[in-house]
């Protein structure tokens, strides 16, 4: 907003002048003094040298045009240095509504820190993040022991945990996530295919194209790649629906009515990626050997009923035994730590994102890291 | 100054209906708002206040009528246009509505560089100086989440006040706030529309408040939805027209006629 005394005529750049009328300090002010014209002059630091202490600052303001906040900001950076030169300003002559503006603001501006940047101390940085990491680690599994716990609660008929809540989340995990589980699964087993007729045909292997799909998705592409969607897709929502809670003090909430977390938050997201990850694993092995097989009789001409022989002929069940279990294992680790994270974020919108970002990393990372572990237990019992 | 300029309509609202969907909040809401005023929109809980505030700030188009900005009809202008109209609002949301991924500094200076041409030392002289106007120059490098429910306020005034708006809009501004720092904030609203002219329109059912500061206002009722009564707070307790707004400005429990 611009206080206008004179709008019809051509803009006159700001303009300051000190002069000194018996001794007595007159700041003379000339021109139009808008911070949207970008040329609001700045006081030098030492404008007052030549001023003894206790005297008054008086303002000549009849040159003066056109204003808004830009001369706000120079009249206050005045005070500003007035008050530490212990001169005093007088404010009769300045327009009404300046006065009104300049008696807001405070005499001093307060010294403000700069945003302090942490120092560099790599051994104190690394020794926090492993016991925070440490401490990460035994807060999870605290919270997977009490969502066990729950589990029992909730088959002994005295859990906090609404079947609704559950049956909810049952469906967005499940129904909900079946299309990209599909495409995902579907285009990895057929680019398995197509990658494996390419090299196996070299050989004349080409009929072990199933064998080579059909293990790669049952023992591990399956049970991976859907706990990597499941990550990205239900643990960032899990965490970000929790963290958004945490805002609205709807967790504090549920503490105040003694209601407890784990089980009215975790438990049912916990329990809805148990029950329903296993079920969409053998979705998954179904449709990455369906993309196997298309991709086989298009290249390889080989017949529907020769390739499920191959496949099923090369995959035991004890591997849909051994993927199914580590899919469960999966779907408790993405339900407790996103669930965690959540819980531990902070209560501001982008805590929201922070916290949801959080949990889709951890998720992949601790999937694969866990399927890692899986891989050497096999080899030791010999799966 | 803007308040010794003779009185002029800055904003009218012409016979408007706003509401959800198929619901009707309010219909035939008609009044202007003189410049330089502070103008009250006043009623219950639920009687639509912030929703009619929706409307005039561009938030949610009406069902039927006119908002006029300036003798412009707001919502039949094009798109653009309404922007640039909105450019002369600051609105002070009732959550205070800072980003909370940047500092306070950062908030206020957000609008000064995507909208004007500014220096950066211009514009960090400017957010400085709104800060001091509303007392929390020392906030400058905090994060929303490190300030309290009434700093929260102080701030996103600082934020409306960024572009130097003609027209600022508050949505319950005392809300949540003691009635020390509510008469703070009362005390500044008026000083700011005093010192920079602003036109200022206000939803509050705060009653200290709107009898401190409110020159003008409206009172809406959520039972026949639609506006009782029409002037200042004060004239409204003084005289009110009907038993429902002599109720609310006492303080007293008044039920309907059936």
């Amino acid at each position: 907003m611009t206080i206008n005394n004179n709008a019809s005529l051509p803009s006159l750049q700001p303009e300051w002048t000190l002069k000194f009328e018996n001794q007595q300090p007159k700041l003379c002010l000339y021109g139009d003094w808008l911070a949207k014209n970008n040329n609001i002059p700045q006081l030098p630091r030492n404008i007052f040298q030549n001023c003894s202490a206790d005297i008054s600052v008086q303002f000549d303001t009849d040159q003066l045009r056109t204003w808004d906040s830009g001369f706000i900001a120079f009249l206050w950076e005045l005070k500003n240095l007035a008050t530490i030169n212990h001169i005093s300003i007088d404010k009769q002559q300045l327009p009404e509504a300046a006065q009104q503006l300049l008696a807001l603001l405070d005499d001093k501006k307060p010294e403000v820190s700069p945003p302090a940047n942490p120092p560099f101390r790599p051994l104190y940085n690394l020794g926090g993040w492993v016991i925070d990491s440490l401490n990460s680690l035994g807060v999870t599994f605290q919270l997977f022991l009490f969502a066990l716990k729950g589990v029992f609660k909730f088959l002994a008929g005295r859990s906090y945990m609404r079947l609704t809540d559950l049956l909810r989340d049952i469906k967005a995990a499940g129904p909900s996530a079946l299309i990209i589980i599909s495409i995902v699964n579907f285009l990895m087993g057929s680019i398995l295919a197509f990658v494996g007729a390419v090299q196996l045909r070299k050989f004349s292997a080409d009929a072990y194209v199933a064998n080579l799909v059909g293990i790669a998705t049952v023992r591990e592409l399956a049970a991976v790649m859907t706990a990597i969607v499941i990550s990205g897709r239900t643990g960032g929502a899990y965490a970000a629906r929790i963290a958004t809670m945490q805002g609205n003090e709807e967790i504090d909430a549920l503490k105040v009515f003694g209601i407890p977390v784990t089980e009215y938050l975790i438990l049912p997201s916990m329990l809805s990626l148990t029950i329903t990850m296993p079920i969409m694993y053998l979705y998954a092995c179904f449709m990455g050997i369906l993309g196997g097989l298309i991709v086989s009789i298009l290249m390889l001409r080989v017949t529907v009923l020769g390739f499920l022989y191959q496949t099923f002929g090369a995959v035991p069940f004890n591997q849909f035994i051994f993927g199914g279990s580590k899919t469960i294992a999966f779907a408790m680790f993405i339900g407790v730590s996103s669930c965690y994270i959540g819980i531990k974020s902070g209560r501001s919108a982008a805590d929201v994102g922070v916290a949801a970002t959080k949990a889709v990393v951890a998720g992949i990372v601790g999937v694969i890291a866990l399927d890692a572990v899986f891989a050497v237990l096999a080899d030791i019992i010999g799966i | 100054m803007t308040n010794t300029q003779p009185a002029e309509h800055l904003l009218s609202v012409e016979n408007l209906t706003v509401g959800y969907g198929e619901r009707i909040i309010q219909h035939n809401i008609n009044f202007t708002v003189k410049k330089g005023s502070i103008f009250a929109l006043m009623g219950g809980s639920g009687c639509g206040k912030s929703t009619l505030l929706k409307s005039m700030i561009g938030l949610l188009p009406p069902k039927a009528g006119d908002f006029l900005v300036k003798g412009e009809n707001y919502w039949k202008s094009s798109k653009q246009h309404r922007i640039d109209i909105g450019r002369n609002f600051g609105v002070l949301f009732q959550s205070a509505a800072l980003w909370s991924s940047m500092t306070v500094g950062e908030n206020i200076a957000l609008p000064l560089q995507l909208f004007t041409d500014l220096s950066s030392s211009m514009i960090q002289r400017l957010v400085e100086l709104k800060l001091g106007l509303v007392g929390m120059s020392h906030a400058i490098n905090l994060y929303p989440s490190e300030l309290s429910g009434g700093m929260k306020k102080r701030c996103g005034l600082a934020r409306a006040l960024a572009l130097d708006p003609e027209i600022l809009f508050f949505d319950e501004p005392s809300a949540g706030l003691d009635p020390i720092t509510s008469k703070r904030l009362d005390d500044l609203i008026v000083n700011l529309r005093d010192g920079l002219g602003t036109t200022i329109v206000i939803v509050s059912h705060e009653l200290p408040s709107l009898f401190a500061i409110a020159d003008d206002g409206v009172f809406l009722d959520a039972e026949t939805k639609t506006p009782i009564a029409y002037g200042s707070p004060k004239e409204l307790r003084d005289h009110p027209p009907c038993e429902l707004v002599n109720d609310f400005m006492h303080r007293q429990i008044f039920e309907h006629p059936k």
